[in-house]
């Protein structure tokens, strides 16, 4: 629906740049699951509490629950969509496999957008601290021991590519 | 939320004029707060206006008089790994650090978390009264569930608690607030920014509408070698304070020749007690003197049926905190805090 409130908006989603006509109102996480399609960054609780709509936008780890789709216009944009290079997983989609660290798996690509941008960030230094700078993605399976084991394992091997 | 417009401004005069237009025109910076709020309907806007392009407010300046400018849209997360910041402030560095998540530290500004709401649980439920969020309607805390609320500064008309960490350490560090506005510029200080309830607390502080917060100034002082924040909540992160503690010492051969001690969690606006700091002044930081400077600042603390334990609490953690102060070393995880 096009209306004299719709903005023009341009968004650089994993490569590819997305022309979109989005009401002003509609939050970043609606336009990436909803116009664009990409459903694989989850709707948790759409208040900023619990980090499953975490995606990376110009190169930072964000919530896209917070944030508008109009505010984003020109943006750069990576959702768990676009880490693996074709069929070769990320080191931490790897990782999450081989430690166990899902199981109903709906916070998984927040909890991977956001180690991704955790490791980018650098200020870890060690297992407490990753735990502490994850604490905005909440797994309510549990599976958080295996999820930090994962980030570790990515840590300590020197990859966050 | 509500429909409404959007437009994005390239500078303060572009922003002021904007929302000067109109009562219901709302600033959006990083969004974390009032994308929330407008979410939830507790806050309308008829437009949004986006100041994120204006650049002359994104950075971190050192200041001709020895302080340092925090660019009001800068980051939360660039603040507190400012080299500078880490480095002069550490204070705040640590208090920034030790709120919300690193998600939103990424996107949350430094102006904005001046401007946080409180996150009173019937301030944030649109079926209840809240004289916050609708003025004369009520109370409904005071004789409901109250455990995160007010034991300082507090009324009948509002028991809700101001929010932020990071002001909790501006607050102690005498921070100013640049402010620009239909009238032109002005400088606040910190103490007279945020406001107690009093009989209008759906006002949370002094900016007027129209008005914008442009930077805020840090003094020179940054308690770099005598400073802790200790925060107390309901799990070890991502939560808000119980209880908040910011401390910041200047000792000389063993004397308090300055101290600064501003409580978060605990009432309308961080909380500070001259008396207190006053009473610290020449004396050795001995725990006797640091746990009478505690009941100074605790004086006149009121709870309610589940929130009285605050009162102790922060009495512990003040005394707690203003130990650690003398080793900040002993803020790591796992290190105990001795005299």
């Amino acid at each position: 629906m096009k209306t004299s409130e719709t903005h023009s908006v341009i968004l650089n989603v994993n490569g590819t740049a997305y022309t979109l006509d989005l009401m002003p109102w509609v939050s970043l996480l609606d336009v990436l699951r909803e116009e664009i399609h990409l459903t694989g960054t989850k709707k948790g609780c759409d208040h900023g509490q619990c980090g499953a709509c975490t995606a990376i936008v110009d190169g930072k780890r964000i919530l896209t629950c917070l944030t508008l789709g109009v505010m984003k216009n020109g943006s750069e944009i990576t959702t768990i969509e676009g880490v693996a290079d074709g069929e070769n997983l990320h080191p931490l989609q790897k990782a999450f496999i081989e430690h166990d660290a899902f199981q109903c798996g709906y916070c998984t690509p927040g909890q991977i957008c956001s180690a991704i941008g955790l490791l980018k960030e650098g200020k870890a230094k060690d297992r407490e601290e990753v735990k502490e700078l994850m604490s905005g993605n909440l797994c309510r399976c549990g599976a958080n021991k295996g999820i930090i084991n994962a980030i570790m394992a990515v840590k300590e091997g020197g990859s966050d590519e | 939320m509500n429909n409404f417009s959007y437009t994005k401004v390239a500078n303060v005069n572009q922003a002021i004029s904007q929302i000067d237009a109109d009562i219901r025109n709302k600033i959006v910076a990083g969004g974390t707060n009032i994308n929330d709020l407008l979410k939830y309907f507790i806050t309308k806007a008829d437009k949004l206006v986006d100041i994120n392009a204006i650049t002359e407010h994104n950075s971190i300046v050192r200041l001709d008089n020895g302080g340092v400018r925090l660019g009001a849209l800068h980051t939360n997360a660039d603040t507190a790994y400012d080299p500078i910041i880490e480095e002069r402030y550490p204070l705040l560095s640590k208090a920034i650090l030790s709120g919300a998540s690193a998600q939103i530290r990424n996107m949350a500004t430094n102006g904005g978390n001046l401007l946080q709401r409180t996150r009173c649980y019937y301030f944030y439920d649109i079926n209840t009264p809240c004289n916050k969020r609708d003025p004369g309607s009520g109370c409904s805390a005071i004789n409901g569930y109250n455990r995160i609320h007010a034991i300082l500064g507090q009324n009948k008309n509002c028991i809700a608690v101001f929010p932020s960490d990071m002001c909790v350490a501006l607050s102690a560090l005498n921070a100013t607030v640049n402010i620009s506005g239909p009238d032109g510029e002005r400088v606040v200080d910190f103490a007279d920014f945020h406001r107690l309830p009093g009989d209008t607390p759906n006002i949370d502080n002094n900016l007027k509408h129209g008005e914008v917060i442009t930077s805020i100034d840090l003094p020179e002082k940054g308690f770099e070698k005598n400073y802790s924040y200790l925060k107390l909540r309901d799990r070890s992160s991502y939560s808000f304070a119980l209880v908040s503690v910011a401390t910041g010492f200047d000792i000389q051969n063993g004397i308090i020749k300055e101290a600064r001690i501003a409580l978060g969690g605990v009432a309308h606006k961080p909380w500070r007690v001259k008396e207190a700091e006053d009473f610290l002044l020449d004396k050795e930081p001995t725990q006797e003197n640091i746990t009478e400077a505690a009941n100074i600042i605790l004086k006149g603390a009121m709870g309610y049926q589940h929130n009285s334990f605050k009162i102790i609490l922060a009495k512990k953690a003040i005394i707690r905190n203003c130990i650690m102060a003398l080793n900040p070393e002993s803020q790591r995880p796992g290190a105990k805090a001795s005299l």
